[in-house]
């Protein structure tokens, strides 16, 4: 300790008063303050994300689980449906059912007159509006002859009308006494109030719009070209347009491209095409009872207020289902068609019963190959293969698997299982295959994890009392590493019940009606199922997606479920 | 040998083993090591030992960190051979037999030669069983009242018992760290072995947990050949009657425990026990 300049200088002892100390621990307070708040926001931003794809999932999906009926007394008639009165099922199974149904509705809403309205009214009912009754009829054909009460299944846009979805309908009680000029056809009701007055106002408005929205049009077609064949046209609609707002009172007609106005009266309804101020002119929908006066309050005007041309139920259905409604004859009930059918181009018929069986099916191809493959390989490469270049390669190679785009698969499927075994297309057994190639490095990479993750000194243990490497593996170290192989596989299958792409090179993005029976029966799966509807143009489907979805991520639930509870199980036993 | 006797059960025999007379003195090797070279790789980790460990008592390993004890001591049940990088050349024998012998089952050779390892590691299960694993797999117990006896005298044979007896079913991994590695010498015993290797089983263990283990150690000797490693002299001057010390890879010397505290023969063991290394 003689030269004090060769001993290191120790730092300054610490003073926590000290003035950059204190700084110090204020900015690191800062900083953790900082770190906080924003996992706290990306938290937040991720619960916003997945609320609101639930949410809208949900209230997307939620309708498609209801589905309207009208309850209607039906006769069953012997003559229609079983003319030759032998009440053999075959005759009675293919038997016109739809045509009872079609009587049945024309006495609930009788007056209905004229080809095009009968057809148009026989429309609002499914065309599987008769099977409730014809499975009825089968499980018991006595009751041939007699009048039951049956729900008729609808058609998808009148189930989509009743839900509320397609317009707002207004009612609103006339101030005036009014009179028809007929019960039925071309009718004028005559108000003593200015009902239609506030409508024609709008009309009025609604022209005087379209005249300036007409002369700024012109104006920029004239600058460009004053001859131009279009100017000529919009002059001559402007001028004609003015002269029809020039006149005081003159009757506005009405078209598809407005909302539709309507009277109710005298137990009928009118559609009407023109009005003016207190009288207006229309065809009759629903046929009036009566030519009798009605008083304030006894009628009204109604009004649909999207227009007729811009949605799928036309002011005719609308009238005949909200009278429906209104009789008590409509029930709204949960929709066992969903459950129970297969795929349907109508809508209303359209089930995902096909494409559950076909994942459930197609999932148990996959677990009854990939787990007891991946396990046992997974137990070779971690205790008893060699370490050697092969073997490093057969890893390297199954880590790389688990990111080969699953497309790949569905080609290897096809050009292995389909084009060279001739497997049948659309099947299950395939489509297991493909995803048990899909899972399997999942559940290798899965198992082996877990099976390190035993801590070594269980197995030196069971080797210390003369346990063989086997016994140790299979008495001690597996079942140790089950919970972690369990979760593994369950995110395997889970990664497979989602997976669409390789079932489309395989057949399974296909439209298949029935329900498959078994491993090599044509079918398709669960989100093969949701891509095919969410690509059809009917609104229904609409909702049918999202309810399919909701079903797909309860499955997925279920399966989790079922992943905690094998594990709380498996855990126990220790 | 024949402590796999097929006409006795196992039990049986755990109960006339404890009535066995104990003779100190006189008896032949057990375990005889010539020349016994161990690497790890490259590395150099055990030197040309050569002891002779007789039956019937017990014989410490001492020596600084690293020294090659644990290694050496895992040569006599092959547990090296779980390392791959390991290789053993040189001979080992137990009673005669050569336990590197191609024709030798390892399996077999742990049977024989039980296990106790630094840190207590019961299998997570019942306490029940940990005991019957071993007396299980290699068919000791011809029914379920066999098995139960063997379970009841290793536990007793563990001084284990009175504290255990009303819950056999419950997990292992519950009961505190000394109990724990009384369980791990019960499991080890209840295969009957004829050796039991101990790695510095108290380590792990707070000063009561240990001297019961201590006081068990001493019952059991008179059954069994016991080698145990330990870092603690005073240890090895409770438990053992002979004591080897290993420096650097080599087994500088080995003796009657007495002897080696009070006069040893080499420098090395002398720095060492004075506390100079370490
Ligand atoms: N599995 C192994 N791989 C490589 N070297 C090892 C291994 N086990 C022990 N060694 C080395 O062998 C030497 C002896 O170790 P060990 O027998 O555990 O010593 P100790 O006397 O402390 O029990 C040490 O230098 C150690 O680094
Ligand atoms: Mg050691």
């Amino acid at each position: 300790m003689t030269d004090i300049t060769a001993t290191p200088m120790l730092p300054k002892r610490v003073r926590f008063d000290s003035e950059e100390m204190v700084a110090r621990v204020k900015r690191r307070y800062r900083s953790e303050r900082l770190f906080k708040s924003l996992g706290g926001a990306a938290l937040l931003l991720t619960a916003v994300f997945v609320v609101t794809v639930l949410l809208d999932i949900i209230y997307k999906g939620l309708p498609a689980f209801t589905q309207h009926h009208l309850v209607l007394d039906v006769p069953v008639r012997a003559d229609v449906i079983d003319p030759k009165g032998t009440k053999n099922p075959e005759d009675l199974r293919s038997a016109d059912y739809f045509a009872l149904m079609r009587d049945a509705l024309a006495t609930a809403v009788p007056g209905i007159e004229g080809r095009v309205e009968k057809k148009r009214l026989n429309g609002i009912l499914s065309s599987g509006a008769g099977n409730e009754l014809r499975d009825r009829v089968l499980a018991d054909p006595s009751i041939i002859g007699t009048t039951v009460k049956v729900p008729l299944l609808l058609s998808d846009d009148s189930d989509i009308y009743l839900k509320g979805k397609q317009t707002r309908v207004t009612e609103i009680p006339a101030r005036g006494t009014a009179v028809p000029s007929a019960t039925k056809g071309e009718i004028t009701i005559t108000s003593s109030g200015t009902e239609f007055a506030d409508d024609v106002a709008v009309l009025k408005k609604a022209i005087v719009n379209r005249i300036a929205e007409l002369k700024s049009r012109l104006t920029i077609v004239e600058t460009r070209d004053p001859q131009a064949a279009e100017a000529t046209s919009l002059k001559d609609e402007i001028a004609a347009l003015e002269a029809h707002s020039s006149q005081p009172a003159s009757a506005e007609t009405l078209d598809s491209k407005m909302p539709s106005l309507l009277v109710a009266i005298n137990g009928g309804l009118v559609k009407l095409s023109s009005i003016s101020d207190s009288s207006a002119t229309g065809t009759a929908l629903l046929p009036l009872q009566s030519t009798n006066e009605a008083a304030p309050g006894k009628w009204s005007v109604v009004t649909y207020d999207k227009p007729e041309s811009n949605r799928k139920t036309g002011d005719l259905e609308a009238a005949v289902l909200e009278k429906l409604r209104a009789d008590g004859k409509v029930e709204n009930k949960f929709n066992t068609i969903f459950f129970t059918h297969g795929d349907s181009r109508d809508a209303e018929l359209a089930g995902i019963l096909g494409s559950l069986v076909g994942s459930v099916l197609m999932l148990i191809v996959t677990i009854a190959l990939a787990l007891p493959f991946g396990v046992l390989a997974a137990v070779y490469l971690e205790e008893f293969a060699p370490k050697n270049k092969f073997t490093n390669l057969i890893e390297i190679n199954i880590n790389n698997l688990a990111a080969v785009p699953s497309i790949v698969f569905g080609l290897l499927g096809l050009a292995v299982f389909l084009n060279f075994f001739g497997l049948p297309r659309s099947a299950p057994l395939v489509g297991g295959l493909v995803l048990a190639l899909l899972v399997l490095p999942t559940i290798i990479i899965a198992a082996r994890a877990s099976m390190r993750a035993v801590p070594p000194s269980i197995k030196e243990a069971a080797l210390g009392v003369g346990a063989s490497h086997q016994q140790a593996i299979f008495h001690h170290v597996l079942p140790l590493a089950t919970p972690g192989i369990m979760t593994g596989t369950i995110i395997g299958m889970a990664h497979a019940l989602g997976e669409t792409a390789p079932l489309l090179m395989i057949g399974m993005l296909a439209f298949i009606v029935d329900v498959p029976q078994g491993f090599t029966d044509p079918a398709t799966a669960l989100p093969a199922q949701i891509y095919i509807w969410s690509d059809l143009p009917e609104q229904a489907f609409e909702a049918k997606t999202a309810a399919a979805i909701m079903v797909l991520l309860g499955v997925l639930l279920l399966m989790n479920g079922l992943a905690i509870w094998l594990r709380s199980k498996f855990e126990r036993r220790w | 040998m024949e402590t796999l006797k097929v006409d006795m059960t196992a039990a049986k025999r755990l109960e006339a083993e404890r009535i066995a007379p104990v003779t100190s003195a006189g008896l032949p090797a057990k375990v005889v090591a010539r020349d016994v070279n161990v690497y790890y790789g490259e590395k150099h980790a055990l030197k040309s030992v050569n002891v002779d460990i007789p039956d019937r008592g017990v014989t410490a390993f001492i020596g600084p960190s690293g020294c090659g004890k644990s290694t050496f001591l895992r040569c006599i049940n092959r547990m090296n051979d779980t390392i791959s990088i390991c290789r053993v050349t040189g001979k080992i024998t137990i009673d005669n037999q050569d336990i590197y012998d191609p024709s030798l089952d390892v399996v077999q050779l742990r049977a024989r030669v039980g296990m106790v390892f630094q840190k207590p590691n019961p299998f997570p299960k019942s306490i029940f069983d940990n005991v019957a694993y071993g007396p299980r797999i290699h068919g000791l117990a011809k029914s379920r009242t066999d098995l139960e006896e063997i379970v009841t005298a290793s536990l007793e044979k563990a001084g284990l018992w009175n504290e255990v007896k009303d819950r056999l079913n419950d997990s292992g991994t519950g009961l505190s760290g000394g109990q724990q590695q009384r369980l791990c010498i019960a499991r080890a015993i209840a295969v009957n072995p004829d050796v039991i290797l101990m790695d510095e089983p108290c380590s792990a263990l707070d000063p009561i947990a240990t001297a019961k283990v201590e006081t068990l150690i001493d019952e059991l000797r008179g059954n069994y050949c016991i080698i145990i490693v330990t870092h603690s002299m005073q240890q090895a001057a409770r438990v053992s009657q002979r004591t080897a010390f290993f420096h650097l890879g080599t087994l500088v010397e080995e003796g009657p425990t007495e002897k080696i505290f009070s006069a040893p023969s080499d420098p090395r063991t002398q720095d060492y026990i004075t506390g100079r290394t370490g």
